[in-house]
């Protein structure tokens, strides 16, 4: 377990609760220690509540837990939307000048430390900077150099000035000479750093790095939470590596631009949530009918409808699976973590064009918005490979003419894999289309070729499932008879619930399937053990479904789908107890 | 590119199956030719294609082509040549492929005025559907979905393009072999976004808007001395609706194509065996 330390500020959305929030986690960062950090926001600009928490350890955490040691409280809201995860010793950090905050009441045996947050900015050269002070006197009661904060201070305002960067430190140093000075509590904090490196992202960039990284030269993509970061983080880096970014009409637009973009060649991709997903679900189909290769990026978020827009689900994964009319052939990757989705997208761009057909990237909102750290060989550029796949030139083409001279883009093969000509290559002048077609891509009705084209289509889908690995990843005791199976963002919770449940004894298995189609056989694991348990973020247990029907058996199921993430400590709990209920 | 390319090069072996008399014909021969009088060749052309009768013209051209889903071929075209600048990329469907179900799109292609060309066969009609009311269809067009005629005013492309910010709006009529392929042709020479309506009539389920009565109506701009530079000219003439208009009726001379203003110029479809070089880089940025 590690030595953990959990911070939190809050307040009105508006109120900069994220830029603080990520100053403070950038602090630790380049202090050398790992961050997870999770944001709990509205959706609204200004008005709703929001926070930004950070948890912090010498080793890396990949989950968050009930706990905060240290609340910096914008408004009283902000104490009673976390009474739960504030415990006995909690410091919470608030500005008693604040009107509102006037008469706040600390909880009883929690220590309020009462800071002239906007007084103390003042004096440092602007009220704006009230939350630098509070992160002054948070580094004060966590025992962490200042000297850390500093630096997160010039990243974040470097390019704004020098003098805006000295307010800042300055601002900060208030708040730190000010719990220094007036309080004399005997707080138990002491924020070790190291020499260590890390890199502080979240799983949108990861996915936006992963996408450059292999190639991808177009993105095409609508707004919407969680998924915007995809795009903001490639608009003006993927140029840089000669692609573009284009913000298209609608997502029936985006998909069609970034197809397009795929039969001219060029690596490309579009990311949206449910509501996108939806009405890209028609030409998601022309996509694997005209043999395409693209990724389309899902950043789940709760539904259906517009639903929780800044809430975590996995609702999609039967739309991912199934969506769209008629049977369409597909390939649906799910990263587990956020340097998996870096991984998955470099996957995803491979199997689209090795396979010629439309790749699913399952991400969840509690990827998207989670920043972690990692050392940076994490995302080490060398071990990119790319394969392109049956793509031919002029030379090799004439392998795959007809007796004519016409060039066969949907040629039936026995890997249901037919050559690829890029626009532009002689001799290769042929057309595709979401119609049934022939050999050259041409409308036909005939019997037997419609059925000698969906399976090649589908013989696809057979081949990648005997030529790539589908294998979960696997944790905790592989002989245990409890065995856990999750998908998507689960799978750091669950980790670390291992752990707890460790501790009261309770051993588990745990496999996280990081494929979703085609996916692992988990027939023997499933058949081994004796208590079997879907861990997910939905209603119905969509992915429990999936289990069931692949391994012939039953399963139980734990269920989250409030909005809110599995905690580790709250994880190992439900398994617990859903162990104990099995076994009665 | 050969210059030694003939239009019927662009021909595939392929049997059209539009109705005999339909004006799809005319408005496809046009475009050939217009295609190799612009010295491209099969092998260097994108075509575009909608779904409706006029759809077909994918599987009757031979050139690489995508024929997509109903109403969304000018996506499809904005993508492929962004990704390949080197293409000439011509995108082509009914008016109710890219006045209804694709409207939407029209209006942003035309903003963004991408060097590509648009064809739309305008026949006032759904065809392939087996004649229901269109989005130009007129407002007393009985129909078997509207049996007292749609009662609304039918949208007017070219006004709507041109609220839109085109930079090339033109009008052709398909048996007018020489002139249509005139027409495209400007509109493939152009730099940006060439639109052109082209009135191809549908001999099966249209008894209203025929080739009698385009004849008989139709008025050619370049013959009354009209400038096409003259925004409130080709305004004038645009929201006449007293008359059938053929010809280049507004180019913008100051279009400046989608690739140039976002500096979107390489064929993308060639990649590096690895990661780009550089892109460490991109993961220091997260220290
Ligand atoms: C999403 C969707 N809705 C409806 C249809 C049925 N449909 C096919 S073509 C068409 C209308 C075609 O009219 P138009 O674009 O004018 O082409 P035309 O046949 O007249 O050339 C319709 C409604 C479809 N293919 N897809
Ligand atoms: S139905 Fe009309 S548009 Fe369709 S092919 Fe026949 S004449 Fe042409
Ligand atoms: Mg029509």
């Amino acid at each position: 377990m590690p030595a953990d330390f959990n911070w939190a500020i809050g307040g009105e959305a508006g109120d900069g609760i994220d830029s603080t929030g990520k100053i403070f986690a950038q602090a630790l960062s380049r202090a050398g220690r790992h961050v997870f950090t999770s944001k709990d926001f509205a959706s609204r600009i200004r008005g709703g509540y929001t926070a930004y928490k950070v948890r912090t350890a010498v080793d890396q955490v990949q989950s968050v837990v009930d706990r905060l040691d240290v609340l910096i409280a914008l408004t009283p809201r902000t104490i009673e939307e976390n009474l739960d995860e504030l415990h006995d010793g909690s410091v919470i950090i608030y500005d008693g000048e604040r009107t509102t905050m006037e008469n706040v009441e600390i909880p009883d045996g929690m220590i309020g430390l009462d800071v002239p947050l906007k007084r103390l900015a003042e004096e440092a050269g602007g009220a704006i900077m009230r939350n630098v002070v509070a992160l002054g006197a948070a580094c004060e009661v966590a025992n962490f150099p200042i000297e850390n904060l500093d630096s997160a201070l010039e990243k974040r305002f470097g390019s704004k000035g020098k003098s805006l960067v000295e307010n800042n430190k300055e601002a900060a140093r208030k708040g730190q000479d000010h719990v220094a000075t007036e309080y004399d509590h005997d707080l138990e904090y002491d924020l070790e750093t190291t020499d260590s490196d890390y890199v502080l992202l979240n799983g949108d960039q990861a996915i936006g790095m992963g996408a450059i990284a292999a190639g991808c030269k177009f993105y095409a993509g609508y707004p919407i939470t969680p998924a915007t970061d995809v795009m903001e983080y490639l608009t003006g880096r993927i140029e840089q590596f000669g692609g573009h970014v284009l913000q298209a009409e609608d997502e029936l637009s985006a998909i069609n631009i970034a197809l397009g973009a795929a039969r001219a060649g060029a690596r490309s991709m579009t990311a949206t949530s449910g509501p996108g997903i939806d009405l890209m679900a028609e030409t998601f189909g022309l996509v694997a009918t005209s043999e395409t290769p693209l990724v389309v990026v899902d950043v789940m978020r709760s539904g259906p409808s517009t639903g929780m827009p800044t809430k975590q689900e996995q609702g999609d994964l039967n739309m991912m699976l199934y969506g769209g009319h008629g049977e369409i052939p597909r390939l649906v990757l799910g990263p587990t973590t956020i340097s998996e989705c870096f991984w998955k997208t470099v996957e995803a761009f491979n199997l689209a064009e090795k396979y010629q057909t439309p790749v699913y990237i399952a991400a969840d909102l509690s990827l998207a918005v989670t920043e972690q750290t990692f050392p940076p060989e994490a995302f080490d550029m060398d071990e990119v490979e790319i394969e392109r796949g049956k793509v031919v030139d002029e030379e090799t083409i004439e392998e795959w003419q007809n007796e004519k001279g016409q060039f066969t883009p949907h040629a039936i093969t026995a890997d249901g894999v037919s050559p690829r000509a890029f626009p532009g290559t002689a001799d290769g002048a042929h057309m595709s289309t979401g119609l049934e077609h022939d050999e050259l891509g041409r409308r036909t009705e005939d019997t037997e070729m419609r059925v000698e084209q969906v399976d090649k289509r589908t013989r696809k889908v057979d081949t990648a499932r005997e030529e790539e690995d589908w294998s979960p990843r696997e944790f905790g005791d592989p002989d245990s008879e409890n065995l856990v199976i999750s998908w998507g963002s689960n799978e750091g919770a669950m980790e670390e619930a291992i752990e707890f449940l460790e501790e009261d004894g309770v051993d588990v298995r745990f496999l996280s399937v990081p494929y979703l189609y085609p996916r692992p056989d988990l027939s023997d694991a499933v058949d081994s053990a004796e208590n079997v348990i879907v861990v997910e973020c939905n209603a119905t247990g969509q992915f429990a479904d999936v289990v069931e029907h692949d391994t012939l058996s039953r399963v139980d199921r734990v269920n989250k789908y409030d909005g809110v993430r599995f905690k580790a400590d709250e994880l190992a709990d439900e398994i617990d107890a859903a162990l104990q209920e099995a076994s009665q | 590119m050969s210059s030694d390319v003939r239009f019927t090069d662009f021909k595939s072996d392929k049997q059209p199956t539009w109705c005999p008399g339909c004006g799809d014909f005319g408005t496809m021969n046009g475009m050939m030719k217009a295609l190799a009088n612009t010295g491209n060749d099969p092998d260097n052309t994108f075509v575009v294609a909608g779904i409706g009768c006029s759809g077909k013209i994918g599987t009757y051209m031979h050139s690489y082509a995508l024929h997509g889903v109903h109403g969304r071929a000018l996506p499809v075209g904005t993508g492929v040549k962004l990704a390949n600048p080197d293409l000439e990329v011509m995108v082509a469907g009914g008016d109710g492929d890219g006045y209804s179900i694709g409207a939407g799109h029209f209006v942003h292609a035309v903003r963004r005025n991408v060097d590509m060309t648009y064809v739309v066969m305008d026949n006032r009609i759904y065809g392939l559907t087996k004649g229901q009311a269109s989005p130009t269809s007129r407002k007393d067009f009985e129909t078997s979905t509207t049996p007292e005629g749609p009662q609304q005013p039918p949208v007017n492309p070219l006004a709507l393009a041109l609220a839109s910010g085109a930079t090339f709006i033109a009008q052709s009529f398909s048996t007018d072999a020489q002139r249509h392929a005139e027409i495209v042709q400007e509109a493939i020479e152009h730099d940006g976004f060439g639109f052109v309506n082209v009135f191809s009539p549908c001999v099966t389920f249209n008894d209203v808007d025929t080739y009698d009565y385009f004849r008989d109506n139709l008025v050619d701009v370049a013959e009354e001395g009209h400038d096409r530079t003259d925004y409130d000219a080709a305004k004038e003439k645009i929201l006449d609706a007293s008359k059938e208009y053929q010809g280049v009726i507004w180019q913008s001379e100051k279009s400046i194509p989608y690739s140039e203003k976002h500096g979107v110029d390489t064929d993308m479809s060639q990649i590096d065996d690895g990661a780009p070089e550089g892109a460490m880089d991109l993961v220091r940025e997260f220290y």
